[in-house]
């Protein structure tokens, strides 16, 4: 057996005991994907309950009034109806209202024509509930024209839309994908940034680097048992997204597993840097959570739709690597295999991974000044 | 072929520090190792020792100078050289999650021993070491002792061409570092093995073939234990202590005595001392009648004499004279804590068992053992920072179960690492502990104004605390633990990581503080400090081997005149040999 592979299988050996005799580790790899995933899974949730609405009857036909007749009674909205969009619009910026339904003049008779327009407008300061109400306004409207007689003949009602994939209106669909980001990202960088720092720490690596062993050894040593430690923790979250919460991949698996591998061996790289510069646990620790864990829900569009911050931070999100991945699985949850987009996103991870891997081995040298 | 295993010429490392200062580590080194045997290099901490081990392993790149190992550049062939040498790092380099074996395994496979070749070695590592019946243990399970033996063990998985050990036996038991010597004796004569190995201790360098002394990063001297031992010929003696006077008394009288000393110790029991050049006889003795008996000089001696001509920074000495030494208090059968049955569990693990002793007042009590005995287990326990699990414990009259914070007004307390604020200054340290003392103002003056004086620490008030040199930033601790006078003073290794030098003004001051009535407890990985103790008791895992005055201890052994290190083995084997030796 030739050297390098002899060395590897040891050193990748040891990586597992390790593993397997320190629980820790394994907690951060499986546990705190299923803890995640649970507390964000049932308890974040942008589900909406009675949401103050401004209904503008400005056509009182009964197949107007009848469209928007959802929003009483309902649990989501308590109405308010006034008869100018004037009106509704100091309602909402006096922010007693959150939403205006306008139902312009012409829309009983643009109806027939399959032309009407329902104007929704939304209070914007609360990006994630405005999303979830229009979504729930869409598929109201939708289904109360599949209730009109000679629906599917072409009658349709434009909406301006954007919550365009969320069909259950749910959040914890929109979260999911974005969750599965985080666990990535944590699991990715933080355990291997610990976990090489420890070295460092506790003074194994001095006696290592007094052997045949060369420092991309090392290095690769390291990546194999966290790229799989991370890994299960994926499939723990796809499989606890699908029986759990229902939600469907409705592209293609394959691709989304290929996507992650690379997306992995993005934070396996930038944890290797971390604890190379720190070369300490508590330092590592610290830096990763404020490269990982902060940016990875406030910067990627977890919560927020990067398009709605300002500009400097959409630049800081766009740099990082974690807003590319989450569009790539959101793309893949929701909307289907998009060729186009996932090769663009998948070549720029796939650059982010050669970058940080490789500034990790040239980083790591077998000197301890 | 290169003569040379290792060969430094004027070797430089240069270290930069905050600000764009720099430190020098080592300075112009000429150094070389011969094939096989054993080479020492010996030096206080912050000699440049462990900066030089990493250079030659190729783990740093000298700032100057040339350095070849094996025939190869350091920096060029780093790869070449860290393929063919074994090292041993001072935290021993091992996986603690993982067990003995696993340990080996993976060296050797890192190191590609042949699968033929490695049971018959492995078995000869295990069973030199005594490590056979521990193989399936996981390495952090080990005692300190059995921690280094495997450290080694990893290390010779097959035989290097330069073995280097860096300070391998710090805090370690005496009898596992005996076994260490004797299994490193063995591999050097089956296979003509070259082992360089920084050490602390003088026994231990003794029994190299070369020695070089290492002082602020430069050279002192180098030769041959005989070599060094003969700088300090013809000036050493022992004198005996008159009956019931504490050894350190006179040892303080005559260490005090610059003009005539250089160097005195207490020693099995005697004081031994070095004579200045030139010197007939010193003075304190001729006056009282005391007897000086010339004894041959050891390594320690000489290094002493070159650690005194390096050194021209000298802590000022402690003069409040003679009379608080002579006159100053003795201990009394007063009795000041009480310890009964204490024990200390972690989880399953016994830190501390069945522990009883008593310590009086104005006594020096010491607590030995070596690293992981439970020495500072207990000592916290003592000062009420950590609950025991079970026993009696009383400091000052006042039972630490029922009145903790009672008791802590009776104690100072100094910690193993610098506690004190870095960034304040001396004075604004001094004038903090007065304060959370809760000391009225006139008082504070005046205590802050004694503890100043008493510890020499007036040139230096303005300073930062995290600046001074490390022999006033103890000081300072003991000057702030002792600010509201309290009887009893705790110092948890107080001597640990310090140069010979401040070692011997620090027990100077503790002489005189215990002639002056404060009860101090005190704890130490060197043996040899219990000489200066009144009483001292031994722990080993977690066990109390043995308590009494050191002439007592001796007197059972029958060991009059054996130097603690001895003493201790005794101990152990006589432990062991009940059958209650450590697993």
């Amino acid at each position: 057996m030739n050297g390098f592979l002899r060395r590897m299988k040891a050193l990748i050996h040891k990586e597992f005991l390790q593993l397997s005799r320190d629980s820790s580790s394994l907690l951060l790899g499986i546990a705190l994907p299923i803890a995640l995933i649970l507390i964000i899974g049932y308890g974040i949730s942008l589900d909406i309950r009675n949401i103050p609405t401004a209904v503008v009857l400005e056509d009182a036909s009964p197949k107007a009034q009848d469209v928007v007749s959802f929003v009483n009674g309902s649990a989501y909205f308590s109405p308010t109806y006034v008869t100018s969009f004037r009106e509704a619009e100091a309602m909402l910026l006096n922010r007693d209202v959150r939403v205006i339904i306008d139902v312009p003049p012409d829309f009983t008779s643009k109806l027939a024509t399959g032309e009407a327009t329902l104007r929704v407008v939304l209070d914007g300061v609360e990006a994630a509930t405005a999303m979830s109400t229009q979504g729930y306004i869409e598929s109201a409207v939708s289904s109360w024209l599949l209730r009109q007689p000679g629906a599917g003949s072409g009658a349709r009602i434009a909406l301006e839309s954007r919550m365009w994939y969320n069909d259950a209106n749910s959040s914890t669909w929109f979260f999911l994908p974005g969750l599965i980001m985080i666990i990535v990202t944590i699991i990715g960088i933080m355990l291997t940034a610990i976990v090489m720092a420890r070295e460092w720490e506790r003074g194994t690596f001095e006696s290592l680097f007094v052997t045949p062993v060369r420092p991309m050894e090392l290095v690769l040593a390291k990546i194999v048992p966290y790229f799989c430690v991370a890994l299960l923790g994926v499939f723990i979250c796809l499989f606890l997204s699908r029986f759990l919460f229902e939600v469907p991949v409705v592209g293609s698996l394959a691709v989304l597993l290929g996507l992650t591998m690379i997306y992995l061996m993005v934070a396996l790289g930038i944890g290797l840097v971390i604890s190379t510069v720190t070369k300490s646990q508590f330092l590592a620790c610290q830096s990763s959570m404020l490269v990982s864990f902060l940016p990875s829900v406030v910067l990627s569009g977890f919560v927020f739709d990067l398009r709605s911050t300002p500009v400097v931070v959409q630049i800081i999100g766009n740099v990082l690597p974690f807003s590319h991945y989450l569009t790539c699985l959101r793309s893949l949850f929701l909307s289907g295999t998009n060729a186009g987009l996932l090769l663009k996103q998948g070549g720029l991870l796939l650059l982010y991974g050669v970058f940080f891997i490789g500034a990790a081995f040239t980083m790591t040298r077998k000197k301890v000044e | 072929m290169e003569e040379y295993i290792i060969r430094a010429e004027q070797l430089n490392k240069v270290f930069p520090l905050k600000k764009g200062q720099t430190v020098e580590a080592l300075k112009s080194l000429d150094l070389t190792v011969k094939q096989g045997g054993l080479t020492a290099i010996i030096g206080p901490d912050g000699a440049g020792k462990t900066t030089f081990m990493r250079l030659v392993a190729g783990l740093m790149r000298p700032t100057g100078g040339r350095l070849t190992v094996l025939g190869l550049d350091s920096v060029q062939g780093a790869g070449e050289i860290q393929t063919r040498i074994s090292y041993m790092p001072q935290k021993f380099g091992l996986y603690e999650d993982l067990t003995v074996q696993e340990n080996m395994d993976l060296y050797a496979d890192l190191h590609g021993v042949p699968a033929q070749t490695r049971p018959a070695r492995f078995d000869k590592l295990l069973t030199m070491m005594g490590l056979e019946r521990f193989t399936g243990r996981l390495a952090g399970k080990l005692s300190g002792g059995m921690k280094q033996k495997l450290g080694l063990a990893c290390t010779l998985v097959r035989s290097p061409e330069l073995l280097l050990l860096d300070e391998p036996t710090v805090g370690v038991d005496p009898l596992s570092r005996r076994e260490l010597w004797e299994i490193l004796k063995e591999f050097v004569r089956d296979e003509n093995l070259t082992v360089l190995v920084n050490t602390a201790y003088m026994n231990e360098a003794a029994l190299c073939g070369q020695v070089y002394v290492l002082h602020k990063g430069a050279l002192l001297a180098h030769g041959t234990p005989d070599d060094l031992r003969a700088i300090a010929a013809g000036r050493c003696y022992s004198c005996t202590p008159p009956p019931g006077e504490p050894t350190r008394i006179l040892q303080a009288h005559l260490i005090d005595d610059t003009d005539h000393v250089v160097d005195a110790v207490p020693k099995g029991g005697d004081v031994h001392f070095i004579l200045q050049e030139g010197v007939a006889s010193a003075p304190y003795l001729d006056a009282h009648g005391i007897a000086a008996r010339p004894v041959a000089s050891d390594l320690e001696d000489g290094f002493m004499v070159l650690l005194h001509r390096a050194e021209t920074e000298i802590l000022p000495p402690v003069e409040e004279g003679d009379d608080v030494l002579d006159k100053g208090g003795r201990p009394t059968d007063k009795v000041s804590i009480t310890v009964r049955d204490l024990v200390k569990k972690f989880g399953d693990f016994t830190a501390v068992a069945h522990t009883s002793f008593e310590v009086h007042e104005g006594e020096v009590f010491g607590l030995l053992g070596p690293n992981g005995a439970g020495k500072t287990t207990t000592f916290k326990m003592l000062c009420g920072l950590l609950p025991a699990t079970s026993g009696f414990l009383s400091v000052a009259g006042v039972d630490l179960h029922v009145a903790r914070t009672q008791a802590r007004a009776n104690v100072g307390y100094v910690a193993q690492k610098f506690s004190l604020y870095g960034n304040l200054t001396v004075r604004d340290n001094l004038e903090f502990f007065a304060g959370i003392y809760g000391l009225p103002p006139k008082r504070r003056r005046e205590r802050i104004g004694q503890v100043v004086r008493e510890f020499f620490l007036e040139d230096r008030l303005d300073m930062r605390a995290g600046d001074l040199p490390g022999g006033y930033k103890q000081r300072l601790s003991m000057a702030c633990a002792l600010m509201h006078e309290p009887k009893i003073l705790f110092l948890d290794e107080p001597t640990s990581g310090i140069d010979p030098l401040t070692r011997r003004n620090f027990w100077r001051q503790i002489t005189s503080l215990a002639a002056k009535g404060t009860t101090i407890i005190i704890t130490t990985h060197f043996m040899e400090e219990a000489e200066y103790c009144d009483r001292f008791m031994i722990q080993d895992n977690g066990r109390m081997l043995a308590i009494g005055a050191p002439s007592e201890i001796r007197r059972q052994l029958g060991r009059e005149g054996a130097d603690m290190d001895d003493i201790f083995m005794a101990i152990v084997e006589q432990a062991r040999a009940k059958g209650e030796g450590p697993a």
